[in-house]
Order: C-alpha cells, then structure tokens, then sequence
C-alpha cells in the first residue's frame, strides 16, 4: 500500500438503476488505494457486482463518475480500460486451449508469438498450472479452472483487477487454498485487486481493506481489524463476526459515554452513533468481551443473567443466556478452571467495560438474519 | 398385486397396438417416397414396375434416366440454377438472421417481439400468398424473371430458419463470454469471430441448411418470378410431370432424397456436438 497521494480509484457519488425505478446503487463515494486489495463485502443483491461492473465498464452510472488514476473513465469502452476481470463461472472460452485463453488478450494487443508464449507460461507458473497449455477448459477441475481465469486476467499485466465471486463455486477446502493463492499473487505483482464476496470471513483473511455495502449503500469502509472492533453502524456489527445487541434508550450523555435504558437496567456505552437523549439506540456487544464476573464491583456494567444452554467447543465455553429481557444473548468463555460448575438455568453475573458496548444507530427489532 | 398383473398384461397388448400403429404411420409416410428409388431404374418410360423388373430381370433394371438428367442440357441448367440460386440465397439467409438474431437476443433491443414476429412471418405465411405479393413487388422493382430478384425471395423465405436456430444456440451462449473477451482489450468484430462465432456455429450452420434445402425445394415463388431462364430443379420437375411423363424426374427426386437425408444427419450431427 503506498497510501500516499491521490487514490487510485475514486468512485464520486455514483448511483446506478436499472429501471429508473429502484436505486440499487446509492450515491457511493469510495476510494481505492494503488496496489491495495479492496473487498466489497455485502449480502446477496446489495449492488456489489454492479458496482465492479461500472468499474470495468460493462454498466455506466446513472450519476456520478468513476476516475482511475485521475481521469474520468466515463466514455472509455471496457476494451480499453486495461482491467482484467475474473468471472464466478470463469467464463473461459471453451473452444480455446487453456494456452490459447492465456494469450487471446496477448494476440488482441499484437503481441509476438515467441513473447506471447514466453508470457503465458510465466502466467501458468504464477497459478502453479505449468504443463496444462494444451488441455480444454472441459478438462480441468474447478479449482484449476479458476486459476486459469486468475491467470488470464493477470498475463496482460493490467494495474488493477476486478474479481466478482471468484470462489462461490468452489467447495470449502478448495476455497480456502485459493483465498491463500490468490493473496500469495497479490503480494507477488502488487497489483490492485477490487474483490467482491458475501462471505465475512472470506473478506477478513483477505483483504487489506473492506468497503460493507448494504442496499446499494457503503456502510463502513475499514481494514478488517478496525471493522470488527469498531463497527460503525449496527448492520456493519451484525454482518461481521458474532455479536449481541441490545435495543434501548438513551437516558444521558457524558462525554464519550452513554447511559441507556435497556429491559430495566442502565448501561453504560461509547457513544458511536451521533444520538441525542431520548434516542432509540443500538448496543453492540461481542461475545468474547463478555466476563463471567464472581463478585460484584469488578465494572461499571453488571446484570444478572439467566443461563439457557452451555456449548463445551475445547478452548471455550458458549453460553447462551437471557439478560436484560433479551434472550439469544451469547457469551464466549475461556475453558479455565472454576467453569465447570456452571448449568443451565443458573444465574450469574455477568459484566463488560463501557468502552466494548458501542452505541449504534438504533435497529428495528427482528431486522436481518 | 392382482391390480399389477392385469396392468402388465393390458400394457403388454397396448404396447403391440401401439408399436404396430407406430409402423403404420411410418409406412404411410415413407412408402411414396421409397417406391420412388426402384422406380428410378425402370428401363421402360412408366411409372409402374414391369413385370420384369418384378422378375428381377437384370434387362427390366437401367441407369438410363439417371444418363438422360446427366446429359439433358435442360436438367443441367436446372441444377445450376437451383445451386447458384440456392447458395447466394442461402448465404444472404445465414448472414442476415445471425445479425438480426444477435440483434434480437439483446435485452436492450425495443419491440423484440415485433420485430421477431415480422421476421418470422414468411414461415408462417402461405408460400402461395408470399409469392404473390412478391411477384407484384418485384415486377415493379424489374427484379421478377431475374436471378437476382428469386435469390432475395429465396433469402427472405429462409431467414426465419436462421433467425430461430441462431436464436436457440445464442439462449445457451454465456454473455460473461463476451464481457470477458471485452476485458481483455477485445473489440466488437474480433469478439464476435473469434468468441462468439465459433460457440454458435453449430446454430448457423443448421439454419444455413434449413435456408438452403427451403430454397432448394421451393417451387410456388420461382412458379410466379421465375422465367425461363431461372428454371430451378423443383421447377424442372413440375414441367416434367406435366409435359412429359418419364422417370427421368424419379431419378432427380432419388438425388433430392439422398441430399435431404444428408442435410437431416448434417443438421443432426451438429445438434449432438453442441449439446455436448
Ligand atoms: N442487469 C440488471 N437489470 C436489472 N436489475 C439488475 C441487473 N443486475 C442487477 N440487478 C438488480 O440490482 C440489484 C443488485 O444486484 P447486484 O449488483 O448483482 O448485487 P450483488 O452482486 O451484491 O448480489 C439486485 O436487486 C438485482 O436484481
Ligand atoms: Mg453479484
């Protein structure tokens, strides 16, 4: 990541829709570092591959612009924007040999055959397939025809690459081998890669940085780290990793920190959301931020909470318990000694520091999931 | 089980019925064109088998209609004719209904449906009413009673085959294809000859041979526009059989047979590879 200077990419307030009708992409501002690998993280219809459309140029913004290294890229046709592109079914042409795939971008930009081979075999090598130039894509296995579409979108050596799902149609295992293969390219040529998923996980072993769509809108934009410990925005805390929240009230603010009404009890939280008293709010919370307290005073937070079930995972323990008229609410655990004691149905006391509860803006009950 | 026992054995009866009455149909299609094979090979100007050619008479069997179209000036400018006519037609037909099925495949395209009705219309019309129109037309325009003028009718008849086969094969033709092709620094023509062309082929050839064997067999329109000197084989035949009767039209129908069955296994064949 250089960091430095202007982006790389700029998407400028765009929006997109199909029918005139319904926005499904809404005034997007987002920025793309050189070489960095960007992920657009979103649920199923969010406008993810309509976004990485409009960058390639398959789909223009009904308002907006998009710049790539400064200039507007608006009546630029896709053939001469120089992005390579990687489809989820790979859309490699089946009546070429995989060789023939490889240096069809080669061929289109005139290059000679001696460098055109020489450049196909590097890109082979690149995604671990030498010695398959002569097979058909009919013949490959998934995971094989996935590389040779990473490896086509690559051997022109374009700046920046577009890749739309590129795992979905691979099983786990695979899955997580080509994640690592394709961080391993990214680092190699230091390219800028533009990724689409709807897997969090996936994102987060990935990506430098994650831009969370929802509805056609950027909700956060982070690297993975910040993203999931300060959560911006409620559907961000529920959309990655695990999390309890907590509707309520705001009764006070002091600085920094929130007092609010939640199921009959005050909690104190940081204030994320710009809310004033009176509010409907949001509370954030992780499970593993959650302490099984044995004597009270330890923190500020504290609540009584009733156990429903326990889950023994080895290096944890997962509780499930109701507190503050909330049920469903999960506690991570150490498995450390003293654990063992607990049962369903016992009443413990369970406590975390204001500054692990973020304020969100409030969500409608029941929302999501 | 009884209930089962009785089906079998009333399926077993339906079957035989059905089989035999499948034969029948069978036989009523295909017995007036058979009949017409030996026939070609009387040695005797009739219609009818001789008695010796029942005797198997090797001196009741001949070639000698087949010598007489080979010789017959009038028969071989009737071939020419139908080729010459038959692949201009034709190669007009495959380019046209490729683009306009391209064209139509295209979700952005205003009134489709319109425009692939109209486009499909001379199929569904009668030839006869096609023809007639056409005759007015073209005389208008100088093209009746010319080359030119039965190679556009022809075209515009055979068009709609191209249109729906190109059509069917563009249905299971992946877009990402071209988007990727596009990608790669690809423009329009180079995607298209060289991505999209070669995936659909198997479409435009089969509806290139509908388009050919529709030109090739069509009597009605070169009855209205064609003169003398545009005497297809179709229309060769049909003077034949009006004035004068010889089984030298059974051995052009024998030649029209065999190029039929290989136009359907050609067509066939290609619907195989491409459902691969
Ligand atoms: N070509 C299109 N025409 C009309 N609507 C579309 C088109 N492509 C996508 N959409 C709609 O836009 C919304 C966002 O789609 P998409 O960008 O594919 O989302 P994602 O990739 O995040 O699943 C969806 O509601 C989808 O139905
Ligand atoms: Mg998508």
């Amino acid at each position: 990541m250089e960091g430095s200077g202007r982006p790389y990419v700029e998407y400028r307030k765009v929006s997109k829709s199909y029918d005139g009708k319904t926005t499904v992409v809404d005034d997007v501002d987002l920025d793309i570092r050189k070489g960095e690998f960007l992920t657009l993280l979103g649920p199923s219809g969010s406008g993810k591959t309509t976004c990485l459309m409009m960058l390639a140029g398959f789909e223009t913004p009904t308002s907006g612009e998009i710049l790539v290294d400064g200039r507007s890229i608006q009546n630029l046709p896709p053939r001469k924007r120089g992005i390579g592109m990687v489809f989820q079914n790979y859309a490699l042409f089946p009546h070429m040999t995989v060789g023939a795939n490889l240096a069809f971008p080669l061929e289109v930009r005139g290059m000679d055959r001696g460098q055109c081979r020489e450049r196909v075999e590097r890109a082979l090598q690149l995604v671990q397939l030498e010695g398959f130039e002569h097979r058909r894509p009919g013949q490959l296995s998934g995971g094989q025809q996935q590389r040779v579409a990473i490896a086509r979108a690559l051997v022109f050596d374009p700046e920046l690459v577009l890749m739309d799902e590129p795992l979905g149609a691979l099983d786990r295992r695979l899955r997580e081998e080509m994640q690592y293969e394709i961080r391993r390219i990214h680092k190699t040529l230091g390219v800028t890669v533009v990724y689409v998923t709807h897997d969090q996980q996936e994102a987060m072993v990935m990506s430098d940085r994650i831009a969370v769509l929802r509805d056609g809108r950027v909700e956060q934009v982070a690297d993975p780290e910040t993203l999931y410990e300060e959560p911006q925005r409620s559907f961000v805390a529920r959309f990655i990793g695990e999390n309890n929240r907590l509707h309520g009230k705001v009764m006070g603010i002091e600085g920094d920190i929130c007092e609010v009404f939640v199921g009959g009890e005050i909690i104190e939280a940081i204030r994320i959301a710009p809310c004033q008293v009176g509010d409907a709010a949001t509370l954030s919370i992780r499970p593993e931020r959650v302490a099984v307290s044995p004597k009270s005073g330890l923190y500020t937070n504290e609540m009584v909470a009733l156990i429903e079930d326990i889950t023994f995972l080895g290096d944890y323990l997962r509780l499930r318990v109701t507190v503050c008229r909330t049920s469903d609410f999960i506690i991570k655990i150490p498995n450390t000694v003293g654990h063992g004691a607990l049962l369903a149905g016992d009443k413990i006391l369970i406590c975390w520091t204001p500054t692990d509860c973020r304020v969100l803006d409030p969500e409608t009950e029941g929302e999501g999931e | 089980m009884t209930t089962i026992t009785t089906t079998t054995a009333g399926h077993g009866f339906w079957h035989i019925a059905y089989l035999g009455f499948c034969a029948l149909v069978f036989a009523f299609l295909i017995a007036p064109i058979l009949v017409i094979v030996p026939l070609s090979f009387n040695a005797e100007p009739y219609f009818t088998f001789t008695e010796g050619m029942l005797r198997l008479d090797a001196d009741a069997w001949s070639l000698r209609w087949y010598r007489q179209i080979v010789e017959d000036e009038e028969w071989s400018r009737a071939l020419a004719n139908s080729l010459f006519i038959g692949v201009s037609a034709t190669v007009l037909a495959t380019a046209l209904g490729t683009l306009a099925a391209l064209g139509l495949s295209n979700p952005a395209m205003p009134a489709r449906r319109f425009a692939t009705g109209l486009l499909i219309s001379p199929m569904v019309t009668p030839v006869i009413i096609s023809a007639a129109g056409m005759f007015f037309f073209y005389s208008n325009l100088g093209l009746a009673q010319t080359h030119l003028g039965l190679i556009l009718a022809h075209a515009a008849l055979g068009t709609p085959f191209v249109v729906i086969t190109v059509t069917a094969t563009l249905a299971g033709y992946d877009q990402n294809l071209s988007r990727a092709a596009a990608s790669m620094g690809a423009g329009p023509l180079t995607v298209f000859r060289r991505v999209q062309l070669p995936l659909i082929a198997p479409g435009v050839v089969s509806g290139g041979i509908f388009a050919f064997a529709a030109s090739f067999d069509e009597v009605v329109v070169v009855l209205f526009m064609g003169g003398i000197e545009q005497r297809t084989i179709p229309r060769q035949m049909w003077s034949g059989i009006r004035e004068e009767i010889s089984p030298a039209i059974l051995a052009v129908a024998v030649f029209l047979i065999v190029f039929a069955v290989l136009f359907l296994l050609t067509v066939e064949w290609l619907r195989r590879r491409n459902a691969r």
